[in-house]
């Protein structure tokens, strides 16, 4: 790395307020508010068609909202145009400039300031050399992007958005194109890149296990809302509702009614789990690995049993329900064909309004 | 099923034709070709050298000959750059946004491929005419468009519009915009995006569309007739003086002036197809 360019950026803070934006008759912001810590590191995280595109877009400038405020870096980007919002954006395809080399990409941003803010040339080729030895590319610099693998296009990209020295970045799927091994180490290689650079990044992704490894936070959106921005930890512990619960992971879902706030299982013979919940029809949701087994005649049959590792695959039928429990391997574990009853206190209930 | 035998480098066989036919069927194409295509095209060169090349040199300086071959040049100088300019901000606008009036727009810029080259010379005599709808305020005004070379760039500039937009909206539609919004984020100006990022992209199609352009607005006769006049040494262009001349009896000349087009066919044939080598071999799609 050049003496002279540390490659460290001013994090800016990132507000949004009641953000709207109608496609014709789809509402693709539906009204998003949302505060970004500077140097904070959040996930958009989504279902395809749940706006995170959308948020990302408008945040970079290249979409306008109907209505609603956003401020980034305390300022607002009413009447901001895209070119002057100094925001890096990676796009899920990359976009690089197929007729330039890696090195021309990169130095794209810095060569097309007005004269009297672009650096001299040498310099520019000093802070290219300097961004693509940090990405780990410093020998692709000659290269053209169809010439490259799609890891390198993505360090080029992340190069080439990193040179105008953004306080903020914005990732639409960064690792949607590439193979999952790949993605594996990028995702490591990314949040050191944004812990070195002291920067604010906003990702987009629909893979919720990217966005629980690498987020600080992560806000889970549907329909153009934000249904619950919070930490991975506290997601897992507390979704706010039976959507961010199902997203976030494998769940196994049990129709129940609630009474007194007690949830009963009508039709299965399973204890009732208290709940606060109101009365009437609700929805159980828990996740394999929540379950328990117990021994005893009870209402669930294994069907097969399978050794994976630290954890036991159990498939099992309930009341005609098939399912599958993931066991830690010390835990009791009944045969194959071998009936036995579940327990399911950890299991959490929500009214249907979210079905 | 025995697996069909595949020759390295040649496409898998899968016809059922006998041998025979398939070399009956080729060589039936190949004497059409030569028949309909390169055989005329041997004409026009032996007979523009039937006399020698004394006589050819001789055709060429001659005034009205030299005067058709300025004419020509003056017409493609002012309509291709003028197509060129706005074909690619029709094809812009239409490879890159969708709006209301689209696909009128598309139809407008294929109307003069289905209009007839006749049809296209008269609309400007109906407009411009002496008995058209402004000619007779043109008149007064002492503005001369028909029979002169107003009219013949107007009529050339509509017949060779469509040619440079319509090869460049298929390829500006396939490659998208997102390098030009990549551009946009990183504080390019709309006027270096397209100059750094959209022209380089489409640099090898816009240079087909705009050889076709060349080609067809040099060697048009019917709408060029319509509005020329046939002012011999004034309004005459190259296509309309082999015309003159065939009529003379001047085989010499007309074959020459004829041969001289020709030639500028060959030339952008050779370019066009080293332009699709080219274009080919980087993977891209030209049309």
């Amino acid at each position: 790395m050049a003496g002279r360019t540390t490659w460290r950026s001013l994090a800016v803070k990132v507000e949004v307020f009641e953000l709207r934006k109608a496609f014709g008759k789809t509402a693709a912001l539906d009204g998003v508010s949302l505060s970004v810590a500077s140097g904070e590191f959040l996930a958009l995280l989504g279902p395809s068609g749940s706006g995170k595109t959308s948020l990302l877009r408008v945040l970079a400038g290249l979409d306008f909202v109907d209505s609603g405020r956003i401020e980034i870096g305390g300022r607002s980007m009413e009447g901001v145009a895209a070119r002057e919002r100094g925001v890096g954006f990676v796009f899920q395809h990359y976009a690089l400039f197929r007729h330039m080399t890696v090195a021309r990409n990169v130095a794209f941003g810095l060569e097309v300031r007005p004269r009297w803010q672009r650096p001299p040339a040498r310099e520019i080729r000093d802070q290219v050399r300097s961004l693509l030895d940090l990405m780990g590319i410093g020998d692709l610099a000659g290269r053209y992007p169809e010439q490259i693998s799609g890891g390198q296009r993505q360090r080029v990209a992340l190069a080439r958005a990193l040179a105008i020295g953004p306080g903020l970045l914005l990732l639409d799927e960064p690792f949607g194109a590439l193979d999952a091994r790949v993605r594996k180490n990028l995702r490591g290689w990314l949040r050191d890149l944004h812990d070195r650079m002291g920067l604010t990044t906003i990702f987009v992704t629909h893979d919720q296990a990217e966005a629980m490894e690498m987020a600080d936070r992560v806000a889970v959106l549907r329909a153009g809302r934000i249904e619950q921005v919070d930490s991975p930890d506290r997601l897992h512990a507390r979704p706010a509702n039976a959507f961010v619960h199902e997203f976030l992971g494998d769940v196994i879902r049990l129709e129940c009614s609630v009474a007194q706030g007690r949830a009963h299982f009508d039709a299965l013979p399973l204890s009732d789990i208290a709940t606060t919940c109101p009365a009437g029809p609700a929805i159980a949701l828990i996740r394999p690995y929540e379950i328990g087994l117990r021994p005893g005649p009870g209402p669930a049959q294994v069907l097969s049993l399978h050794a994976n590792g630290p954890l036991r695959r159990v498939r099992l039928t309930l009341a005609g329900l098939a399912m599958e429990v993931l066991l830690p391997a010390d835990a009791w574990c009944p045969a194959v064909g071998q009936s036995c009853t579940l327990d399911l206190s950890r299991a959490r209930i929500y009214s249907p309004t979210f079905a | 099923m025995s697996p069909v035998p595949v020759i390295a480098g040649a496409q898998p066989v899968c016809t059922t034709e006998r041998p025979a036919t398939r070399a009956g069927l080729i060589a039936l194409t190949i004497l059409l070709l030569a028949v309909l295509l390169l055989l005329p095209l041997v004409v026009v060169f032996v007979e523009a050298f039937a006399h020698g090349l004394g006589a050819v040199v001789e055709a060429l300086v001659e005034p009205d000959a030299v005067a058709a071959i300025e004419l020509t040049l003056i017409v493609a100088a002012v309509s291709v750059p003028l197509n060129t300019v706005c074909g690619v901000a029709a094809a812009w606008c239409i490879g890159r946004f969708r709006f209301p009036g689209r696909g009128l727009l598309i139809t407008l810029i294929e109307l003069p491929f289905s209009v007839s080259p006749v049809i296209s010379g008269l609309v400007w005599v109906l407009l411009f005419g002496a008995n058209g709808w402004l000619g007779p305020m043109l008149d007064r005004a002492g503005v001369r468009i028909i029979f002169a070379l107003p009219g013949l760039i107007l009529a050339t500039v509509f017949v060779t519009f469509p040619f440079v937009a319509r090869t460049l909206i298929p390829l500006m539609q396939e490659q998208g915009s997102t390098e030009e919004e990549a551009a946009l984020t990183l504080g390019a100006t709309g006027w270096q995006i397209f100059r750094r990022v959209t022209l380089p992209n489409i640099r090898w199609g816009l240079l087909y569309g705009v050889l076709l352009c060349n080609a067809r607005a040099m060697g048009e006769f019917g709408a060029v007739a319509v509005v020329s006049g046939h002012v011999r040494g004034l309004t005459m262009t190259m296509p309309l003086q082999v015309e003159a001349l065939f009529n003379d009896y001047d085989w010499v000349g007309a074959f020459t002036i004829a041969g001289l087009l020709s030639l500028l066919a060959l030339v952008t044939l050779a370019v066009k197809a080293v332009l699709e080598w080219r274009v080919g071999r980087r993977g891209g799609a030209l049309l």
